[in-house]
């Protein structure tokens, strides 16, 4: 039951700044961030810790924790804005709109109700529905989610469910208003491996079926590879590159992205080393000058620590780095 | 990487001897999970056992490294514990350059030989005193096994293992708080080095960082393995991480080995249904699309594991006898071992 | 770009002394952040200089038998009528400046009030250690005896003590004594607090990783509960004793009030609230009513410090 297809992306972010005030100074987490999620897409937030994609996507739902706060930009559902809404009406959008899956299954439900009691307060929160209609809306959904005996499990509590079926329940309970837009924050990070691609292939299908576009949020590039159409990648509060992900995992136009993908051990020729980025991603307080990725980069010439590079065009894919600049492109073998 | 100015204490490389440097066979380790006394009674429960790890036998070359593999409750963790003291089995030898040293009667050997046995952690934010500078630390081994005698050689020492991980020597005052978790995983591998020894457990050591973070530690600790002559037993979840560095490889599922022997001939024909299920979940980034079918069903919890064959309920080959009867090792091509009713009886290859 | 070492850490100059990091703490910040806490601070400091310097500061010395005269008894503060200029706050029943005998007895409540919090301290911390490390039999027998403490009040507890060792020593009324009496008693009603709370963090870094690579060195657990566990457990033993601190100087001025602390000869806060409970009626308020103030303010301070202590030190609040 997919709604009928609008024009235009469903989630637009234009130029995100999310900052710390401080009693050093004010500390900018999410500095000049833009991309847009259509219909049915599965974008891929990757990165690091401290790379600020979290708080990305805590500042599109509005969960920031102060002293953090959306400092610059706009973010877009739908066309019309909610960054400016006040507490109410991001109140009503959450659940609603955009649904979330975030990391932790066990703190996610309410250990004291039923799977069946949140999942039934959350649909009649949002959809006119009677109780009856409500049930068996929650019943269809767990089966949506693959969990066995559906109408027997919704009356257990999440302690009873292993990781993998909780994290289906919050699936569940992320679409059961039908959202827009689905951001979920390393949804199986805590999950055994073999429960990952369970996971993952659950999320990506009825993602699909129910037409909502996603935000993956995830520093595992082998789950964005499975599951994503187009992968934003972030560094140092920045989009270092972004673009379809095929291109982007097997044609890194960045430098960081290169060292990245070098970094992630591959079944294959046993390689004597693994290709590592020399020193770490800077601090929030230490972000170098110019290009963030500098002192770093095993190519970084004159322009890199002077001027912050802007996302240029790389194949068919954009990447912030001066190397594809024009200019020096015709100078590149 | 810096030349050491302290001796080294013992002879160097694979030439030493072909006994393996540590041997396991027939380990076990059952945990006692009961409710209180009260809870029982009321209940009319008996008492409830966990065994954690079920009767694991496999040997480790000198200079070589050999990782266990698996899911969350499988028993890795266990099993590196039980390797290094901080466990006592409940059955089983643990054997350490010829001398049996696991158990409360083989506590003297154990003593003896402690300072060639060290472990890594997994976390590098609860692996550090706090409260210790980072040089005390590093030291603590030294001190402890008293291997240095005299303050100025014991900082010059700390200063050497500092910069062999990659950091500076003046670090030494700072505190661990003020280092990222990669820089802590390296001051761990530090204080591992500290004591010269032999045979290092690596349990996870980076699972909780970040994949270039990750990178730089697997090289550190192939450069050291190859530098020292280090013998290691690497634990980890990631088949792919286990790839870059193991020469041998066991396979553990709820207590058991079901797969092991040399690494490459796991990895290019791996034998037990559950290692081949393991080996599909790694995600593709080749993107080749190659069909995969993902693992059915969850890991059963390990107090009530199922009967027979513990993987039974999950398995695509599964029949009769693997319900009631748990498998031998039967060997196969490549010096591999594998527990599995139906490769024993030849139903798959 | 040249294969350098790794840096450790972004900057290169060498680590603040320890100082300069106090001032820079995020303790001295919210510190200088709360009017109300600098004030408390500083009648706590003042009371504190008063209890070292009181010799010197004391118009008099209310002790000294040759300058206490019983025809100065009972007069009123210098300002009210019939006052004397030489006693600022009046004396009492035998002649003694009031305002001196205040200052003596905030010494002997402050030394009372110390030495009973560390000693409780000290028993409570080292029985929270060997419980919550070694747990077992021991664990369980010295939270039962702590339960069974917990449920008699602090105060019956310090006179049963103080009872029992009076009748085992004689009432031989040796003033020494009778302070080791006193700050035994005080110290054994509190420490279950300091157990209970480190035996909970014990159990917590025990389980941590860099107590299990301590135990891989072979280290003693004795070695261990005092190299690694004990100063990881110690930040809310401070807090703790800061609040007790002023729980302590009331039981003290309680126990003396009711004729067993100090004693008499040397009055503490609390004698001196007792004798001048005895002419409250007939009109000398004086006498009870400045000591009793000064208790109050000294124990409301200390546990407005020990509050902001505890805001300051709590890691969620942070």
């Amino acid at each position: 039951m997919a709604p009928a297809k609008k024009s235009g992306p469903v989630l637009e972010v234009k130029n995100l700044r999310v900052a710390f005030a401080t009693r050093r100074g004010m500390l900018v987490a999410v500095d000049d961030v833009s991309f847009a999620i259509g219909e049915g897409e599965v974008l891929g937030v990757v990165g690091e810790s401290g790379a600020g994609k979290s708080l990305t996507g805590q500042a599109i739902i509005g969960l920031l924790e102060p002293p953090g706060h959306i400092a610059g930009g706009e973010i877009r559902l739908d066309g019309s804005r909610i960054d400016n809404l006040p507490y109410e009406g991001l109140r009503r959008i959450r659940g609603k709109e955009i649904g979330m899956v975030f990391q932790d299954p066990l703190t996610s439900l309410n250990p004291l109700y039923t799977i069946g009691r949140q999942l039934i307060e959350t649909i009649r929160t949002h959809l006119a529905l009677s109780p009856a209609a409500a049930r068996k809306r929650a019943i269809d959904l767990l089966a949506e989610v693959g969990i066995p005996s559906p109408a027997r499990r919704i009356e257990h509590y999440p302690h009873q469910l292993s990781g993998g079926l909780r994290q289906r329940v919050v699936i569940a309970l992320a679409l059961c208003a039908n959202p827009r837009l689905v951001i979920a924050d390393e949804p199986t990070t805590a999950l055994d491996v073999s429960i990952q691609a369970q996971i993952i292939a659950v999320l990506k299908k009825l993602c699909r079926e129910h037409g909502a576009a996603v935000m993956l949020i995830t520093h595992d590039m082998g789950v964005i590879a499975e599951t994503a159409d187009r992968v934003a990648v972030m560094y140092a509060g920045r989009l270092a590159e972004i673009g379809p992900v095929r291109d982007v995992v097997q044609r890194p136009q960045h430098p960081y992205t290169r060292g990245l993908m070098g970094s992630i051990p591959k079944l294959g020729a046993r390689t004597r080393r693994l290709t590592q980025i020399e020193g770490s991603m800077p601090r929030l307080n230490a972000i170098p000058s110019g290009c963030a990725f500098h002192p770093r980069c095993p190519q970084a010439f004159e322009r890199c620590p002077r001027e912050r590079p802007e996302l240029l065009p790389a194949g068919a894919s954009l990447a912030a780095c001066w190397l594809h600049a024009p200019a020096e492109a015709a100078g590149l073998g | 990487m810096a030349e050491l100015q302290v001796p080294r204490q013992r002879a160097k490389a694979a030439s030493a001897s072909d006994r393996p440097l540590v041997e396991v066979s027939g380990l076990a380790k059952s945990f006692d999970v009961s409710p209180p006394w009260l809870t029982r009674v009321l209940r009319g429960q008996g008492r409830l056992r966990l065994a954690a790890v079920d009767g694991i036998s496999f040997a480790i070359p000198q200079g070589r490294t050999f990782s266990l593999v698996g899911e969350s409750g499988c028993g890795k963790s266990t099993v590196a514990r039980l390797l290094v003291g901080l466990y006592e089995p409940s059955a089983g030898e643990v054997i350490f350059d010829g001398q049996p040293v696991a158990g409360r009667r083989n506590r003297a050997r154990l003593q003896a030989v402690r300072h060639r046995l060290q472990m890594v952690f997994q976390d590098p934010y609860a692996s550090l005193n706090p409260r210790m500078r980072v040089a005390d630390i590093v030291a603590e081994p030294i001190r402890a096994h008293r291997l240095i005698e005299g303050e100025a050689p014991i900082r010059r020492r700390v200063g050497e293992l500092l910069e062999q991980v990659r950091l500076s020597p003046g670090d030494g005052v700072r505190f661990p708080h003020e280092f990222s978790g990669g820089q802590r995983q390296r001051i761990s591998i530090a204080r591992a080095l500290a004591s010269e020894p032999d045979f290092i457990v690596c349990d996870e050591p980076t699972s909780a960082l970040d994949v270039s973070v990750q990178a730089q530690i697997l090289n550190l600790l192939k450069e050291l393995q190859r530098e020292y002559a280090l013998t290691y037993l690497f634990i980890s979840h990631d088949l792919a991480v286990v790839f870059h560095v193991s020469d041998y490889l066991g396979v553990m599922y709820l207590g058991r080995l079901v797969e092991w022997g040399p690494a490459e001939s796991i990895f290019t024909a791996p034998k037990h249904p559950y290692t081949r299920m393991l080996l599909d979940a790694i995600p593709d980034l080749e993107m080749s699309g190659r069909p995969r079918a993902p693992v059915a069903g969850e890991v059963p919890s390990p107090i009530d594991p199922p009967s027979g064959c513990h993987f039974h309920p999950r398995c695509p080959h599964a029949f009769d006898r693997c319900r009631i009867e748990a498998p031998q090792p039967t060997p196969g091509s490549g010096g591999v071992l594998v527990r599995c009713h139906a490769f024993a009886e030849g139903k798959i290859a | 770009m040249s294969k350098a070492p790794l840096l450790s850490t972004t900057e290169q100059s060498p680590p603040p002394g320890l100082l300069a990091r106090a001032f820079d703490s995020d303790l001295a910040y919210s510190f200088l952040r709360s009017p109300i806490t600098m004030a408390a601070a500083a009648v706590v400091l003042l009371f504190a200089l008063i209890a070292l310097f009181a010799p010197w500061v004391s118009p008099r010395n209310p002790f000294d038998l040759a300058t206490v005269s019983l025809l100065d008894s009972l007069l009123p503060p210098s300002w009210a009528e019939g006052g004397d200029a030489r006693f600022l706050l009046g004396t009492d029943d035998q002649g003694r400046d009031l305002l001196s005998a205040i200052f003596y007895g905030t010494r002997i409540s402050l030394v009372v009030g110390l030495a009973s919090v560390a000693f409780a301290a000290l028993l409570g911390i080292s029985l929270g250690l060997l419980s919550g490390y070694l747990g077992g039999t021991l664990d369980a027998v010295i939270m039962r005896i702590a339960d069974v403490q917990l449920t008699f009040p602090a105060i019956l507890i310090a006179l049963l003590i103080d009872g029992v060792v009076t009748a085992l020593i004689g009432s031989q009324g040796d003033a020494d004594t009778a302070y080791f009496v006193l700050i035994l008693s005080i110290g054994l009603s509190f420490w279950v607090q300091y157990a209970r709370t480190v035996r909970g963090s014990t159990m917590v870094e025990k389980s941590k990783e860099y107590v299990q690579a301590a135990r891989l060195m072979g280290l003693s657990s004795f070695t261990i509960m005092r190299r690694h566990i004990l100063p990881n457990v110690m930040g809310p033993v401070l807090v703790i004793a800061t609040i007790n601190l002023a729980l302590a100087i009331i039981l003290e001025a309680t126990l003396s009030f009711l004729g067993v602390g100090v004693p008499p000869t040397e009055p503490s806060l609390g004698t001196l609230i007792r004798v001048g409970n005895d002419f409250l009626f007939s009109g000398e308020w004086w006498i009870t009513f400045f000591p009793g103030l000064a208790l109050a303010l000294l124990a409301l301070a200390v546990n407005l410090l020990g509050d902001w202590l505890r805001d300051a030190l709590n890691p969620k609040l942070r």
